[in-house]
């Protein structure tokens, strides 16, 4: 029985809901299927929590303005699709080096370029790792249910926070345009992250020195202190470098802050996996086809299991390590041609096979076509 | 026609864009949950604002729903030619095919309930707009998909203020339609 409180909420309203409890202030955006209902909600709500939603002139200046926010002490957030995804590589960058804390929403579409607006894709998880050029991490969440977006908005917010990063919700089409009940989070079922800020009266504010304790406090502009921020690789005080060690600690700090917490900042659903040899590995609304496919493989007789990530990236190999000398067969089914089964390959690193299921027409897998590919793929 | 019972039930509303089956699809799954169930609504449509292919599955059950659309459908409403020659294939042998009399005239099965929603929209409501929620008073009738009087709760809380009155008559016209071609 469900619970009587429930009601039925989409999942980019969830997200906007999760942003407003996650004490967003600020969001600047321009509007796209399948993401739009984030900025109409939004729109809506900011004036009345004296927040400022701002529909800018298309996606480079959105999330310029998100940047310019979060710098200036606001908890700041856009959303995207596909195409807008893309115009924000290079700032994308820009908030990756300067360690500006931003939250930027990307409910997947079919792409490349325009695609198929109204239609469902996860073809953008390699673009959300690598979209902007030169080394850097990324912190990347996927939801598969409407209460998970509100959740995973909130953590991404606490994450970018925490760790001073852009992070991404990466939703896709279903997800987002998905309604289904729920119940949500009552405030004491989440926590808030703020970013660390320093101390007043110091004589030296190094706001990218000292990481104390995970990264530098972060002073809003306005406030006591002046500093530099730029794209250009920088020293502690913010300003440009070419000092080896400094441009070295620089790189390996702004990946390694992410990286090196991969493991931590894991996040999976198990399913059937206790004594499983055929391993479904999932995300976003695939990830419900594939606990369907679950249940018909094992009524076939198939020991299979799910494993489901809510934490694209930094992407933890550790699961994947202790389930794969029990498996003979893991297969990946994704809305693309093969994203982020190369990872589960690397991690996999050879003891059972990995094979990848894409699927790029434009509709979510039913569960039919899962398991009748696993069974054709273990002789069944 | 299975009863909604405690497993899967599943219906599909289809038609062209500009015809409300979004918020149809909507205030079903309120209804829903209204009754204590759960509940998951998907949508499939194309690029344009209006026209085009339209298409709403709402997906109703006592237990956790993991595949959010439907593949086995119970109920099928189509309200345009295209969207009912696209659709009936999912219709289950023992589902029932509803259609709007007057816009889907080719029919695979003999059993499809015919009812004019749009000509009585016009004709009884005012407006043709109000065809979606005739469409739902007459779906509910024949199904049970959802109780009436959580339908009726559901359909007054999201339409604008105004306009309750209207709605309701447009509820009840589809339900007396529906009891006339189960009376025969």
């Amino acid at each position: 029985m469900a619970d009587t409180t429930a009601r039925v909420l989409q999942g980019n309203e969830a997200s906007a809901i999760g942003a407003l409890a996650a004490g967003v202030d600020f969001f600047a955006g321009y509007p796209i299927t399948p993401s739009s209902e984030i900025a109409e909600l939004l729109s809506q709500c900011m004036p009345l929590i004296n927040g400022r939603f701002i529909q800018m002139e298309d996606e480079i200046a959105s999330i310029a303005a998100i940047i310019g926010a979060s710098l200036a002490g606001a908890t700041s957030m856009t959303a995207t699709s596909g195409p807008g995804f893309s115009l924000m590589q290079e700032n994308i960058g820009l908030a990756c080096l300067a360690e500006v804390p931003c939250v930027i929403v990307n409910v997947m579409r079919a792409g490349p370029s325009t695609g198929l607006p109204t239609q469902a894709a996860q073809g953008d998880v390699q673009q959300t790792r690598w979209g902007t050029h030169g080394d850097h991490a990324i912190v990347a969440l996927a939801p598969s249910t409407v209460r998970e977006c509100f959740e995973l908005t909130v953590e991404c917010v606490n994450l970018a926070e925490r760790l001073r990063t852009p992070t991404v919700l990466l939703m896709d089409e279903v997800i987002g345009h998905m309604r289904e009940s729920v119940v949500l989070p009552s405030g004491d079922e989440y926590r808030l992250v703020r970013r660390i800020e320093p101390p007043t009266g110091l004589r030296d504010y190094c706001p990218f020195g000292e990481c104390v304790p995970e990264v530098a406090a972060l002073a809003a502009f306005g406030g006591e202190y002046r500093f530099h921020v730029t794209g250009l690789t920088h020293d502690a005080h913010g300003y440009p470098t070419m000092v080896p060690e400094e441009v070295d600690w620089k790189i390996r700090h702004i990946v390694g802050k992410i990286e090196s917490r991969a493991d931590q900042l894991a996040s999976n659903e198990e399913f059937m996996t206790e004594d499983a040899d055929v391993l479904l590995f999932a995300y976003g609304s695939t990830a419900r086809v594939a606990k369907a496919s679950v249940r018909a493989l094992r009524e076939a007789g198939v020991k299979a299991g799910l494993l489901r990530v809510r934490t694209i990236w930094p992407f933890s190999q550790k699961r994947l390590r202790e389930l794969a000398p029990g498996l003979r067969l893991v297969v990946v089914p994704e809305m693309n041609l093969g994203q982020l089964v190369v990872e589960v390959e690397r991690a996999v690193c050879g003891e059972a096979r990995v094979v990848p299921l894409g699927k790029v027409d434009g509709h979510l897998f039913e569960p039919g076509d899962i398991t009748e590919f696993v069974l054709e793929e273990v002789g069944a | 026609m299975r009863e909604p019972g405690a497993g899967r039930f599943e219906i599909r509303l289809s038609g062209s864009g500009g015809q409300g089956l979004m918020l149809a699809g909507k205030l079903l799954a309120e209804a829903a949950v209204h009754d204590g169930k759960n509940a998951v609504q998907t949508q499939s449509y194309g690029p344009e604002a209006r026209g085009g292919k339209s298409k709403t599955d709402v997906v109703i059950s006592d237990g956790e729903i993991d595949y959010p659309k439907a593949t086995s459908v119970d109920v099928l409403l189509s309200m345009s030619q295209p969207a009912c020659d696209e659709y009936q294939d999912s219709l289950r042998d023992d589902g029932v095919l509803i259609v709007d009399e007057r816009l889907v005239s080719d029919v695979a099965r003999d059993d499809a309930v015919r009812i004019p929603f749009t000509a009585l929209a016009i004709e009884e409501c005012g407006r043709q707009l109000f065809a979606n929620v005739v469409a739902l008073g007459a779906l509910v009738e024949l199904t049970g998909a959802v109780s009436w009087e959580s339908l009726r709760s559901a359909v007054l809380a999201r339409v604008p203020r105004g306009t309750e009155d209207v709605n309701e008559k447009a509820l009840a016209v589809g339900r007396e339609a529906a009891r006339k071609v189960s009376r025969g």
